[in-house]
Formats: C-alpha cells, structure tokens, sequence
C-alpha cells in the first residue's frame, strides 16, 4: 500500500516535472531583445537585494528595491558586513562585486557568502509569520483549555489533527509522538513558503535546492538517528533473500537509505519551480509574441496554473511530510511478519491515494 | 545549473532559522496544543463513558424497581391469599361451633323434656294412684276395712296398666 502510494507520488511529481524542458527549451529558441530564459531564470532564483519592479527601462528608470545585508566571509579578510545597494549595477565594494547574482571577490579568493538575500529574507519573514499564526493558535487553548476551537485556531486545529492522525499515527504508529513537532513544523513551513512564494513578489524558496536539501538532510538525519536493530536487519539482511544475492542487494538498500531523502529534496523543488516557470513562461508569450491578443490566453493559462499551484502547494508539503512519516515509521517499525506482504492497506486509504 | 546548485549561505540560515522556529514552535506551540487536544479528546471520551455507564445504571435501576414492583405483586397476591384462607378458615369455625352448639342446646333441651316427661309421667301416676286410690277408698270405704291390702291390689292392678 505505502509502496503504492509512493509510486502514484511520483508519478505525478514527473509529470509536472515533465512541463520543465519543455518551456526552457521555447525560451532557449527565441533570442530576442527580450530573454524569457534569463527573465524567469532571475525570477525564480536567488538575489542579494528584494526588486519588486523597475519604473522606466533597464537603465534609466526607476528600480523599486529593498536593499538586504551582504555577509561575507573572506579567510583573508574576515566577516565584512554592508548593505547591497552598495553592490547595485555591478558596482564593487570592499573588494566585492555581484556577477549574475553570486558574490565574487576582485582579487579571485575565496568568498563564503552568508548574505541575508531575498530567499533569506523571505525565510525570517516567513520564520516570523509561523510563529505568530501559531502561537496565537496555542493561545487559543490555553484561553479555552477544552472548550470549542474559534477563529484561527479553528482554522488550523482539523489540520493538525490531520496531520497528527492521517499522517503521523498511520505511517509511525505508536511511537509517533515524538515526531510531531517536526513533521508539524515542516508541513506547516512548506505550506506557508510555497504560498509566499506564489504571492507577486515573493521569494522562490521552497523551489530552492538549498532549502529542499536542508529539510531532505533534516529528515534522513531524524530517520537515521531514531533507527533501530530491524531496520538495519532490513538492509543488511534482507528477509526473504538468498545469501547469494546478498552482496547485489545490500549496496542497493544503502543507496535506498539517500535516494529516499534526494528524491524528498528533488520532488519539492521540481515542484514549485517547474510551477513557477510555467506562470512566468504564460506570461513571457504576451512579451515574445509583442501582442495584446496574447494578453488574455496567457492570463487565463497563468490563473489557471496559479490555481494549480495552489493546490500544490498544500499537496507538496502533505507528501513531504507523509514520505517524512513514512521513513521515519520504517526506522522504528518493530518486527512483524505481516509486513512482508505488499499491499496490506485497508481500502479507504488507496483510494485516498487515488484521489491524487 | 545555477538554480540546481545549492548555496552555502542559504543552506546555514535555512538551518538556523528552521531550527529556532522548530524549538520554539515545539515549546510554544505544537506541545500545548497537542496536549489540549489530547486533553479535549479524552475529556469527550470520558464523557461518553460516562454517559454509557449512566445509561447502564438506569437501565438496572428500572430493572430494580420492577423486580421489586414484581415482588410487591407478589406479596400483595400472597397477603391476600393468606387472608381469604383465614377468612373461610373463620366462617367455618364458627360454622361447625354453631352446629355443635345447636346440636348441644337440642340434646339438653331433649334432656330436660325427657325429665319433665318422666317427673310429669310420675307425678302423673302418683295422681293417678292417689286419685284411683281415692276412687278406690270410696268405693271400698264400704266394703273393705284392710286398706293395705287393698292397696296393695289397686297397686298391682296400676302396674299391669300401662300409660302410655
């Protein structure tokens, strides 16, 4: 049943992956005055200072920005802290300068850079945003103790609940309680990020690698870490395997234990970005084809894409934290026969999964 | 290949600022919440036992109170059996001392004619005696002066007689 479900997951993961090439290599094609692959490339990257829209054109006009703090870290030089402004239109400062948004130092040494960039910017805003719905959530019940929810946390409490339920006592069973605050924390991070993301203006940055691969490496740490004898058994010894085949099997389980966590990282990231290329692709066809009669097919292919990711955006942080779960639930599986039949799920979770 | 090349920098404040928001989440958040809900829930689901074991007490309250009104029945069934048997055990009491009285009260009474019948029967006799005496006296006055023995004969003759 999980191993099912897990294949419909990625299944439809690809097929929006899928959309990815394909609108690149439009943009790849068409070289124009007006570069679609840069222009969303740029969107859906990282920078050191947050553009909301430039009044006017590219060199003349008006850019409304908010400058963000450049950290850097040189062994040579040590920590030099100053604002990005002083780095805008390829200018350089204290011996640093922006090439294609990567902090590069004059003299070719090297620059570790810790700046707080749009993306990190995003992420404390974000940070800051989880704490406030959430604690507000709390305080809640701290003023209704058992009573009915209201407001806010009305809103939020079948979600947790959900997640607590459908999610964390299914997959982990009954040592799930330990996991919670994490597998909580990660929905409800992926979730808001997604949704900030997808506000005009905001950061990319649950479709950044960096972040995807932090919280990939967070869990396969929490897998590794809460562990036990079975599920190394499992990948040492495989049941139901003839010794012979032992030496092809084990180094495939070992790469199973990555593979599980970067596919987490991939999925998430491939994702949202692929979700936002298409937006920005729609709405580079009004730009490329220079005509208002574009305007309302890209608009109602954007919304509806829009409207997709929205959806996603719910959809990617509840597999994340159920294949989260998941993990997790094989690492402290305790040892039962019944589980070496595939497909033991009951019913109504199948055809949960088939609703996907 | 840029977008698919992590950073550093991003990589160490995704780090620390997920990790802060996941110690404070933990403590202020996800562990009071999780625990009222946990709390709430087994509040209703003691509430709902609760409201079961009532039921059950109800349920054998009522059964109670009808083995008792049952028994009441019976008793009250009992109490009055009692009484009828008593009733008619009475009746015929005084039935069966009222049939013994008036059977005693006939035989003294049979008694006591039977004794006036014998004092009248001899007074009877006597009178008859001394009347046939006489009769016999006037008559034999004349004729006779041994009265004893004239008695004595009249005597004979009046035993020979019989009254009845």
């Amino acid at each position: 049943m999980k191993r099912l479900l897990l294949a419909l997951l990625c299944l439809f993961s690809f097929s929006v992956y899928a959309n990815e090439p394909t609108s690149t290599q439009e943009e790849a094609t068409d070289k124009e005055a007006f570069s679609p692959g840069d222009m969303i490339l740029h969107h859906i990257g990282d920078a050191h200072e947050w553009h909301f829209a430039t009044l006017g054109d590219e060199e003349h006009g008006t850019h409304l920005t908010i400058p963000l703090p450049v950290i850097a870290y040189r062994p040579s030089q040590g920590l030099s802290i100053f604002s990005s402004s002083q780095l805008a239109e390829g200018k350089e400062y204290q011996g640093l300068k922006l090439e294609h948004e990567h902090l590069v130092s004059e003299d070719g040494s090297k620059v570790y850079d810790f700046s707080i960039t749009k993306n990190v910017a995003s992420l404390m805003l974000s940070a800051a945003l989880l704490l406030i719905v959430f604690t507000s959530v709390a305080g809640g019940y701290a003023k209704r103790g058992t009573g009915a929810p209201k407001g806010i946390q009305s809103f939020f409490e079948p979600i947790i609940v959900f997640v607590r339920d459908e999610v964390a006592k299914k997959s982990i069973g009954p040592k799930y309680e330990r996991y919670m605050p994490y597998l909580l924390t990660v929905f409800f991070f992926i979730w808001f990020n997604n949704l900030l993301g997808l506000v005009p203006g905001g950061a990319n940055l649950t479709g950044n690698i960096a972040v995807t691969l932090t919280l990939a490496v967070l869990t396969l740490l929490i897998t590794l870490f809460s562990s036990n004898k079975n599920y190394w058994h499992h990948i040492f010894a495989t049941p139901g395997v003839p010794k012979p085949l032992l030496p092809i099997m084990i180094p495939v389980e070992i790469i199973g234990i990555f593979v599980k966590p970067f596919s987490l990282m991939v999925r998430l990231f491939a994702n949202i970005t692929a979700g936002h290329i298409v937006t920005l692709s729609f709405i580079s066809l009004i730009f490329i084809f220079r005509n208002i009669g574009v305007a309302p097919v890209s608009l109602a292919f954007g919304l509806f894409i829009n409207t997709l990711e929205l959806m996603v955006a719910i959809l990617q942080a509840y597999i994340f934290t159920l294949l989260t779960a998941m993990y997790i639930g094989g690492a402290v599986e305790e040892h039962h026969d019944a589980d070496y039949q595939i497909g033991g799920g009951d019913g109504p979770e199948q055809a949960h999964a088939h609703a996907h | 290949m840029q977008i698919v090349t992590p950073e550093l920098g991003l990589i160490f404040w995704q780090l620390v600022i997920f990790g802060i928001v996941l110690l404070l989440l933990r403590a202020f958040a996800w562990k009071p919440i999780l625990s009222s809900l946990k709390e709430r829930e087994s509040s209703i689901e003691g509430a709902l036992r609760m409201a079961d074991q009532a039921k059950l007490e109800m349920q054998q309250l009522k059964a109670g109170n009808e083995k008792l009104l049952a028994e009441a029945r019976l008793e009250r069934d009992r109490i009055l059996k009692e009484a009828t048997d008593v009733s008619n055990q009475l009746i015929e009491q005084a039935k069966n001392k009222a049939t013994e009285e008036g059977s005693r009260m006939i035989l003294q009474a049979r008694e006591a004619i039977q004794n006036e019948k014998n004092a009248a029967l001899a007074e009877v006799k006597n009178t008859a005696a001394q009347l046939s005496i006489d009769i016999a006296e006037r008559i034999l006055r004349r004729e006779l002066t041994d009265q004893p023995a004239q008695q004595q004969l009249v005597d004979s003759y009046l035993k020979e007689v019989k009254l009845n």
